[in-house]
């Protein structure tokens, strides 16, 4: 028997059997508590995915919202199944900057509609798919494309380090915002409405709990060791013979895919989705999830999950009580001072986070090596 | 149009700052426009000069990106906000000018202070960990500060004080030239002088130089680390403050999370000059206002916040030491 529970697969398979038998009984609890619950589900995805970022391959990004953002419309799009409308091509301006840039815009244009038709075509032949075969498609294209995202923002951070990587992350993270917010075809700054609420108890966890069996087999196979050495020490990893350039990509791909995924999954529950939630804030709440929980401990930082979402709605409840004092009240009506000073602290007495050091599954990466008799 | 700024100024103080005049003044451009959006750059640019300068002091000295510097400047500002009804009477008539060095001479030192105090409290007892963890903390401080600010002033925007009667000048032909644009530029080269005479021309300057160049050599040399960062952190959050109360006077509408985004800006700018370079940090800044006001100014406009991040991707891509700086091999 104990066999079988150190097997990760068997955990998987429990963990999504369990997911699907809960989600038959979802309908009993509270509407407001289930929310809380898949928000919960969805937080550990994405923290668990930015935790093989920062906290496994030690590189300090700050974007997750970007291609949390990225998953999110790109499987709302899915979805909803409306055609993109083509961009329209500018009239030629006499103002100098157009001009200059005229004949760029076009090209850039054309291009753009190409991609747009085929995205189209892909969105109307999904629609001939079983709702849920529609959702996967939706979910997985989310994770692709974040995916891709990933690859753009991983490929040219790869030579930054610690604070510069983490500024140029949260660019691009801004940088993904802006363009959304300018995008009229996807609802722009007023956002994008009418996702289908498709997201389930069992989508939630299921994801999660796959996000997290992908995540440990990775860092414990002899492959995942690559990602520990880039953190711990990057010119020894390299004279090593470690490919650090390909890790530092593979760890950003993968941590996109399951941020967008993560997206979807939000998208999906909320029903509507605007560029302001998929701001700096948002990257930062889940950094903030990584860094309690430890970074480099998918255990620790799945407990975190929970724990902060969880903590950020009852402090809803706490800002409403009466019998507190207003300065109380207010305080946890902004929770983000009570983050803020969680950081400083934790950084100050316990910079390893919460349950950091904690690892899933015989803790393997720490094994003490048996001395030789 | 000189008239019709001052006039929309008076009734509606708060929606019309730099940021808004620019934004009306797009289509074609003309060479009066391509001036005018040249002197808007340079004034815009001179703000994230006084704040870049911070970053890249601190950056020379402890070789970590003080995250919470962006809003050291929101502090400046609601530190101008609530001296100047306190101050400002007993400045009467022509002793104005002396009322407004004061308030600015005071929020300054209380923003020195403050960056003092987060330095002692916050960084130093971090200086011999990894530098992820100070990255951390700086985000931290950044958080509270902000969000501590929404807490203390409440989220919603102030209205700045009349601290200088913004107007246009007169007899500048086409061109719109307003009394704060110039009142910028001028405090920004008054502090800059004065900040080259610090770091060129006193003891403490030097021993900030040969901090930066080496700090062991410095401490085996009697330079007192401690002393020199905490006037090193200091002096970025004075700029930063100043800065604030410029910004604050010519965009009179403040709040607490107003100082993210120039913030960022001016760390791109000190990023673009060479970050460690003093001089690089104010030509880099001037270059940024300027080009961020040619975006505002283009059919590109709403995109002109994303404008900061795409230079700051394409200078660590091509040029990471930026335009002034020298490339630096890491040694192991």
């Amino acid at each position: 028997m104990s066999r079988y529970l150190r097997s990760k697969k068997v955990w998987l398979l429990l963990a999504v059997l369990g997911s699907a038998l809960l989600s038959r009984f979802s309908g009993a609890i509270n509407e407001y508590y289930l929310q809380v619950i898949i928000f919960v589900g969805i937080n550990i995805t994405l923290a668990v995915s930015l935790n093989l970022i920062n906290g496994y391959t030690g590189q300090f990004s700050l974007g997750h919202a970007g291609f949390m953002a990225v998953g999110a419309y790109t499987a709302s799009i899915v979805t909803l199944g409306v055609p993109l409308p083509l961009v329209t091509y500018p009239e030629p301006s006499a103002a100098l900057f157009a001009r200059l840039l005229g004949a760029l815009v076009l090209a850039f244009d054309h291009a753009v509609n190409a991609v747009l038709w085929v995205a189209n075509s892909g969105v109307a032949a999904v629609h001939g798919l079983p709702l849920v075969l529609q959702f996967v498609v939706a979910l997985v294209a989310g994770g692709i494309l974040a995916a891709l995202t990933g690859l753009l923002v991983g490929v040219p951070s790869l030579r930054l380090r610690g604070d510069y990587l983490a500024i140029v992350t949260l660019g691009f993270g801004e940088i993904i915002r802006v363009v959304i917010q300018n995008t009229d075809a996807i609802g722009g700054a007023r956002g994008y409405s009418g996702i289908p609420n498709y997201t389930t108890f069992f989508w939630a966890y299921a994801v999660a709990a796959a996000t997290i069996y992908i995540v440990v087999s990775l860092i414990d196979s002899t492959y995942g060791r690559g990602f520990l050495t880039v953190r711990d020490d990057e010119v020894a990893a390299e004279a090593m013979g470690v490919d650090t350039t390909k890790y530092k990509v593979v760890a950003f791909v993968l941590g996109a895919f399951f941020a967008g995924i993560g997206g979807g999954l939000y998208a999906h529950t909320t029903t509507y989705i605007n560029p302001a939630g998929f701001d700096f804030q948002r990257s930062i709440e889940i950094v903030i999830i990584v860094i309690l929980g430890g970074m480099g401990s998918t255990p620790g930082v799945a407990f975190a999950a929970v724990l902060l979402t969880v903590l950020a709605e009852y402090l809803r409840f706490v800002a409403g009580y009466t019998f507190l004092p207003t300065w109380l009240r207010q305080l946890a009506a902004n929770r983000t001072i009570i983050y803020a000073l969680v950081l400083i602290a934790l950084m100050l007495l316990r910079p390893q986070g919460l349950f950091g050091g904690l690892r899933a599954f015989g803790a393997s990466a720490t094994r003490k090596v048996p001395k030789a008799a | 149009m000189a008239r019709t700024i001052s006039l929309l100024r008076r009734s509606h103080p708060e929606k019309v700052g730099l940021r808004q005049w620019q934004a009306w003044e797009h289509g074609n451009m003309s060479g009066t426009e391509f001036f005018q959006q040249l002197i808007n750059g340079v004034s815009l640019g001179a703000f994230y000069a006084l704040i870049a300068l911070g970053y890249t002091m601190v950056y020379g000295v402890l070789r970590f990106i003080n995250f919470a510097h962006g809003d050291v400047f929101m502090i400046g500002a609601f530190a101008g906000y609530w001296l100047t009804p306190k101050l400002m009477p007993h400045f009467p008539g022509a002793w104005m000018p002396v009322g407004v060095c004061v308030v600015l001479l005071t929020a300054m030192a209380l923003c020195a202070g403050l960056g003092i105090v987060i330095e002692k409290l916050a960084y130093r007892p971090l200086r011999s960990r990894p530098k992820l963890t100070v990255l951390i903390t700086a985000i931290g401080v950044s958080l509270l500060l902000e969000y501590g600010g929404q807490y203390l002033f409440g989220p919603d925007p102030k209205s700045f004080p009349d601290l200088i009667t913004d107007s246009a000048l007169e007899g500048t032909g086409a061109l719109t030239i307003t009394r704060s644009q110039i009142i910028a530029v001028g405090v920004t080269a008054a502090l800059l002088a004065a900040l080259s005479f610090i770091v060129k021309r006193t003891k403490l300057g030097l021993a900030m130089r040969a901090l930066s160049n080496n700090p062991t050599a410095a401490a085996l040399m009697g330079v007192n680390l401690d002393t020199v960062i905490s006037f090193t952190f200091g002096l970025g959050s004075a700029l930063a403050g100043a800065a604030g109360i410029l910004w604050a006077i010519s965009n009179p509408s403040i709040d607490p999370l107003m100082g993210i985004l120039p913030g960022i800006k001016a760390f791109v700018a000190a990023v673009l000059g060479g970050i460690g370079n003093l001089p690089g940090a104010a030509v880099g800044a001037v270059l940024i206002g300027v080009v961020e006001t040619f975006v505002g100014g283009s059919s590109f406009s709403s995109y002109r916040d994303a404008i900061a991040f795409s230079v700051l991707i394409i200078i660590l891509l091509f040029r990471p030491a930026g335009l002034l700086g020298k490339a630096q091999v890491e040694k192991v």
